[in-house]
């Protein structure tokens, strides 16, 4: 036995997701909930479950000594923290260690060292790993600006550094451009973050969004699972992700998946990861970022490699070895995933909290369905809007395009607004079908 | 004669804060003057926040919900005397 009870620190599809896993593997397992989630799914699922809080996640969910109570409080010997809440909190995963549980995920120290955004960002310079070109450090006037965009060459960005969401964020194409857009961002950052520092990197046109899963065991062993297409967002959130990439040949692959599992060894990586690369029309690609925990579109590499993740980061958690090597992956197929949130694409992807009054989910062939949602459930405002995520397989990417319409045909939810609809739109667009991606197709959707 | 008054609801379903951060101060407090562009409150739904603005020029006269506590869509939040 790997484990005697697995503990899961999280909610909804997620909690869900990882104790299907835990049933097949015969691994007892430990639901943690809300005063909110009371009824949901994953502690009818799972063999107990602990009430640790009210409702506000920062009480409950986000709770650390609550949680690991609980654990101690069941016996549970490790903790599966999912995707948000505690997941990437080096905090969190060294609490879990000093309190004899296992953290199933990276170590504390590895979470800490790829989540400050600039030292890693430096780490991966020195090795040779291209980084969007930029400033680096912040930036405090427009002639160091300049000079500056000199260097890494225009068109540039400009971002506040104090926060995110397009708010102090500027492009200029030229030198007399970028002295205007500079004062504007920075008075904009002030206003909206109390903080005018801006940073500069080079703007990627048109970029995609592609990330690599990695696994690692504890023995120093990595393989990648290649890689998933995410450049079907809005306002950076994820909404389409795909795998494997309609852009992505043979040897773009193989240098991304090398330089994923590069990074992966530099922050000495264990268990399931994902690094996130923008890719640019020519092929030329940077690094952005490292997820340290499975990650919400996970399924869809699942559906290709025939590889539970879920299971891999179990067993990596308990000592095995990966027993896979780069040769062993392979892949089958296509595989597309919709996030379903509770959100309303009439009003700018508003959250659309509230009872669902009467669901039909969709099935048959090559259809994966993983969701906490039912008949009469509450979406509560608390957490975040994912309810589901509506997942296809197909042999090729033109029957996945096809099979993914006919499931969100299927698919009726009433009494909250869904992206349902907005999505079989996105479906029969011309350029979707073509594999035709950027970061902003959505926002120019309708005028392409 | 009876004061005007303006009353704030909420836009959305979700939790109702008086800060615009844990460690900060109330955004108001009753008895404040306010303009229309003055934020009052904020409101969190799914994860996002939305600010509240006042949308008149007047004085807090009474804040019905209590920090943190659970909101309606539409439900009174605030009310405002008019000026």
């Amino acid at each position: 036995m790997l484990f005697k009870k697995i503990l899961i620190a999280n909610r909804g599809e997620i909690a869900l997701r990882i104790i299907r896993t835990c049933r097949e593997m015969g691994i007892p397992t430990v639901a943690v909930y809300s005063d909110a989630d009371r009824d949901s799914l994953h502690v009818r699922r799972a063999d107990e479950a602990v009430h640790i809080g009210p409702a506000l996640s920062r009480k409950s969910y986000l709770n650390q000594a609550a949680v690991i109570a609980a654990a101690k409080q069941t016996g549970a010997d490790a903790v599966h923290p999912g995707y948000g809440f505690l997941s990437e909190s080096a905090a969190f995963a060294q609490a879990c260690h000093d309190s004899g549980l296992t953290f199933i995920g990276p170590s504390a120290r590895t979470i800490a060292r790829a989540g400050d955004k600039s030292a890693a960002r430096q780490t991966l310079m020195e090795l040779g790993i291209p980084v969007i070109p930029g400033s680096g450090d912040v930036i405090t006037s427009p002639d160091a600006a300049c000079d500056t965009a000199e260097k890494v060459g225009y068109p540039v960005i400009l971002k506040a550094a104090g926060g995110g969401g397009g708010r102090g964020m500027r492009i200029a194409r030229s030198r007399q451009d970028l002295a205007a857009a500079f004062s504007v961002a920075s008075a904009e950052a002030g206003a909206a973050f109390g903080n005018p520092a801006l940073y500069l990197e080079k703007y990627i046109e048109k970029p995609r969004h592609i990330e690599i899963q990695i696994l690692g065991d504890q023995s120093g062993s990595h393989v990648h699972l290649g890689e998933r297409e995410c450049s079907i967002q809005m306002r950076y959130q994820k909404l389409i992700e795909e795998a494997p990439s309609p852009f992505v040949d043979e040897p773009l692959r193989e240098q991304l998946g090398s330089t994923a599992i590069r990074i992966a060894k530099a922050f000495e990586y264990t268990n399931a990861g994902t690094m996130e690369f923008l890719v640019d029309r020519n092929r030329n690609f940077y690094f952005m970022e490292v997820n340290a925990r499975v990650q919400v579109e996970h399924p869809v590499t699942e559906l290709i490699t025939g590889i539970d993740i879920v299971r891999k980061q179990i067993e990596i958690a308990a000592g095995r070895e990966l027993g896979l090597t780069q040769s062993d992956i392979r892949f089958d197929g296509w595989a597309m995933e919709c996030r379903i949130n509770a959100s309303d694409p009439a009003d700018n992807f508003m959250p659309s909290p509230g009872k669902i009054t009467s669901v039909k989910f969709p099935g048959g062939p090559g259809v994966r369905l993983d969701t906490h949602i039912y008949d009469q459930y509450l979406v509560t405002p608390f957490y975040d809007s994912l309810i589901g995520k509506l997942c296809v397989w197909a042999p090729d990417r033109d029957q996945a395009v096809r099979r993914m319409k006919r499931a969100l045909d299927e698919f009726e939810i009433t009494g909250i607004a869904t992206p349902i609809d907005f999505y079989k739109k996105v479906m029969t667009h011309e350029r979707f079908q073509n594999g035709d991606l950027d970061t902003h197709f959505l926002e120019q959707m309708d005028t392409l | 004669m009876g004061k005007t008054v303006h009353i704030i609801t909420s836009p959305v379903m979700g939790t109702f804060y008086r800060a615009s951060a844990p460690d900060k101060p109330p955004l108001v407090e009753p008895g404040q003057s306010v303009k229309p562009e003055d934020i009052v409150c904020m409101i969190e739904s799914m994860k996002i926040f939305t600010e509240i603005r006042c949308g008149h020029t007047g004085v807090v006269e009474k804040i019905l919900v209590e920090n943190e506590d659970p909101v309606m869509k539409n439900q009174a939040l605030m009310e405002i005397a008019l000026r």
